[in-house]
């Protein structure tokens, strides 16, 4: 990969809570490159969000901890930042889409307060001048009568709108990352497909790169370059779109692309669910957190944590049927 | 052809919603549902699915319009008919969370309705809950538990359990399965095509994931702001959407091949979807319709069967227009 962006390394967050400590991610490493998208696709509670707020740097401390592991942009490592510069690398460098609009909106600001508010900290410019950025932006990111909208409080915005909004919020001052957690999911179809055109045209237009968290292997299959699966607070298997549709290695993988119809496919084929509930973070398993649910499963997987197998240059998965000494069932 | 079920006819329900406006949720629609088929229902969220299951099933008075049930309009019974339409008709609804009583054991949820139909009684109605937990791939040791020590695609089979334990005929399922992860919902959706085969059971399946709705149902309706747009066999709506709208719906949809993505042209809308206190006259759609033209203001489209079982309500199809 040409210059690496973002590299996340062997990261390990847990939460300590009532009942114990959560696992909520363990030992999860990626990177991105300058201009690419990476989608983090998994069930709920697999640690997507989580992940996300680590490369932020929004865990809650306490109850949330990072165990180990390392986040590293541009080489800088983030966690020798002090908190003053790692505001600035929020919205500066990396912006970042929530799960839910409507709690990162402030309610009692207008929408152009809130779109100025962060550039203004992190550069010296004018309020005109915010205002004719934040003008530009709304435009880019379909909002007719900009000037107008300006003035106006986030409840006077649809659902649809308000997302446009977050998408404007996250770009202003530019930033080389952009972080979208489930940008689509609270939005009806034809609204979704609107937002997944306007991430690619403002991709193309300023060379962003996105980290995009989603449960829709559709909206993936149309927007990623590389996937990363995630089950149980692990990465399972990545790879880039590509061979994640069509070769895709990892039994929880394989089971997510049968789960799921197609709008195109054959009604009378049936869909092959993935039985049993995921494993509880309190108290993981100790060999592959997917055993319980996998149809392959050997005595080994209960017992032992498989190492991550190398498919191809960017292709990668951790489970034992990779292992030379097994026959692979499929 | 199969008989039919159930006959709605010019249905609407309006709701008052202060300061003398009327927000039209349902707004004159029609359609038959035939016995042993899954009819989906699809559109995008606001436009009246769950509004029209509850009115059919009289959670809702209907504002005008009728509903038939095997021919008896169920806005009009009364007395002991009454509890039979009560059992025969069933709903599931779309939140798994909210819809079982936290205080009560997964026993009484499921045998609540026999109960007060007196259907089983004593030891019958154990067996009879040990039978359905079976039938929904649950286990008697649930009986005693309470919903909250169970996953979201638990709790729905529990929600289907109650419905099936009355011997339903018809089941209306409100986005059963929305509310799961897509490695439980192929399961929930797997019971209830093996629960309509084993038990004939007919369904009114309201979702908004199409592709989830093209799998299960013999026939689609496509609503927008209250209205039916179009409604046919599913293989025909998907091969041949004749709604500006339909075909914009299923062009939304992503498909899960990024090669198919790469190629595939799309229709995206602009716009949002208005609002139905004060929605557009002529066809609610005509806002945000790529085709519109002068008449869609001036007039509602008809409901016409244009084809052989392929219903559409949009002017480009109506004889004077073309
Ligand atoms: N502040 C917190 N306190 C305690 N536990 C937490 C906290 N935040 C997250 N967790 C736990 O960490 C795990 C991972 O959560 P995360 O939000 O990353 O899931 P997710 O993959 O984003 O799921 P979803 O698809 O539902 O958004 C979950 O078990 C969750 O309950
Ligand atoms: N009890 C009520 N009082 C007033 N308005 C209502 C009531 N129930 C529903 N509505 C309104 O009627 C319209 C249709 O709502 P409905 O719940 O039927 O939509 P839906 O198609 O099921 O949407 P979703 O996909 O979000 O579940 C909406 O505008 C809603 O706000
Ligand atoms: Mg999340
Ligand atoms: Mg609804």
């Amino acid at each position: 990969m040409s210059g690496t962006l973002l590299e996340i390394n062997d990261l390990a967050v847990s939460f300590s809570t009532q009942g114990g400590e959560v696992q909520a991610v363990r030992g999860v490493s990626f990177a991105v490159g300058p201009g690419e998208t990476v989608a983090i696709v998994g069930e709920s509670g697999c640690g997507k969000s989580v992940t996300a707020q680590s490369i932020m740097r929004l865990i809650p401390e306490p109850p949330g901890r990072i165990k180990h592991g390392s986040i590293h942009l541009h080489g800088k490592d983030l966690a020798s930042l002090t908190e003053k510069q790692m505001r600035n690398v929020r919205g500066k460098q990396i912006g970042m889409i929530f799960q839910d609009p409507m709690t990162s909106l402030n309610p009692t600001l207008t929408v152009g307060d809130q779109l100025t508010e962060g550039i203004l900290t992190h550069e010296k410019m004018s309020q005109r001048e915010a205002n004719k950025e934040a003008i530009e932006l709304l435009h880019l990111v379909g909002i007719a009568n900009p000037d107008e909208r300006l003035k106006q409080y986030p409840h006077q915005f649809s659902g649809g709108m308000r997302q446009r909004l977050m998408i404007a919020m996250a770009l202003m001052c530019k930033p080389e990352l952009l972080i979208a957690d489930e940008p689509t999911t609270a939005l009806d179809v034809t609204i979704q497909a609107q937002i997944i055109d306007l991430f690619k045209e403002i991709q193309e237009k300023t060379g962003v790169a996105i980290i995009i968290i989603t449960h829709d292997l559709g909206v993936v299959a149309q927007i990623a370059d590389r996937i990363n699966v995630m089950y149980a607070g692990e990465i399972v298997e990545y790879g880039t779109v590509k061979e994640i549709f069509y070769q895709p290695e990892h039994p929880y993988t394989r089971g997510l692309l049968t789960s799921v119809p197609r709008l195109d496919g054959d009604r009378s084929q049936p869909l092959i669910p993935i039985v049993g509930t995921p494993p509880d973070l309190f108290a993981p398993p100790v060999g592959c957190a997917f055993t319980s649910r996998c149809k392959y499963a050997m005595k080994v997987c209960q017992a032992h944590d498989p190492e991550v197998t190398e498919l191809s240059e960017q292709h990668y998965t951790k489970c034992w049927l990779q292992d030379d000494r097994v026959e692979k069932p499929y | 052809m199969a008989k039919k079920l159930v006959e709605v006819r010019n249905l609407k329900k309006h709701f008052e919603v202060g300061k003398g406006k009327i927000l039209k949720a349902v707004n004159d629609i029609s359609f038959d549902v035939y016995e042993g088929e899954t009819l989906g229902l699809v559109g995008e969220s606001g436009c009246g699915k769950s509004t029209t299951g509850k009115t059919i099933i009289r959670l809702y008075r209907a504002t005008s319009g009728e509903v038939r049930f095997h021919g008896d309009d169920v806005h009009q019974i009364s007395g002991k008919n009454m509890k039979d339409f009560n059992r025969k008709m069933q709903m599931i609804f779309q939140d798994p969370y909210a819809s079982l009583n936290p205080r009560m054991k997964v026993e009484d949820i499921i045998a609540e309705g026999m109960d007060i139909h007196g259907l089983f009684k004593g030891k019958e109605r154990q067996r009879r809950v040990f039978e359905l937990l079976e039938t929904v791939g649950l286990n008697k040791e649930h009986a005693s538990r309470f919903p909250h020590e169970f996953s979201g695609g638990q709790r729905q089979r529990i929600g289907i359990a109650r419905a099936l334990a009355v011997n339903p005929e018809f089941i209306i399922a409100d986005e059963p399965i929305s509310a799961l992860d897509v490695s439980i919902q192929a399961q929930v959706v797997n019971l209830l095509k093996d629960l309509q085969k084993k038990h004939g059971l007919t369904y009114l399946f309201i979702a908004h994931d199409l592709s989830m709705v093209k799998h299960i149902s013999d026939r689609i309706g496509v609503m927008y702001l209250g209205a039916m747009m179009e409604l046919a066999e599913s293989e025909d709506l998907y091969d041949e959407p004749l709604h500006p709208y339909t075909k914009a719906l299923l062009s939304s949809i992503p498909l899960p091949d990024p090669e198919v993505e790469e190629t595939r042209q799309r229709t995206i809308l602009t716009g949002d979807v208005p609002s139905p206190i004060d929605p557009p006259s002529g066809c609610p759609f005509r806002t945000r319709c790529p085709e519109a033209m002068d008449v869609c203001a001036e007039k509602k489209p008809q409901w016409l069967e244009v084809r052989p079982k392929h219903y559409v309500a949009c002017h480009l199809f109506e004889p004077e227009s073309q």
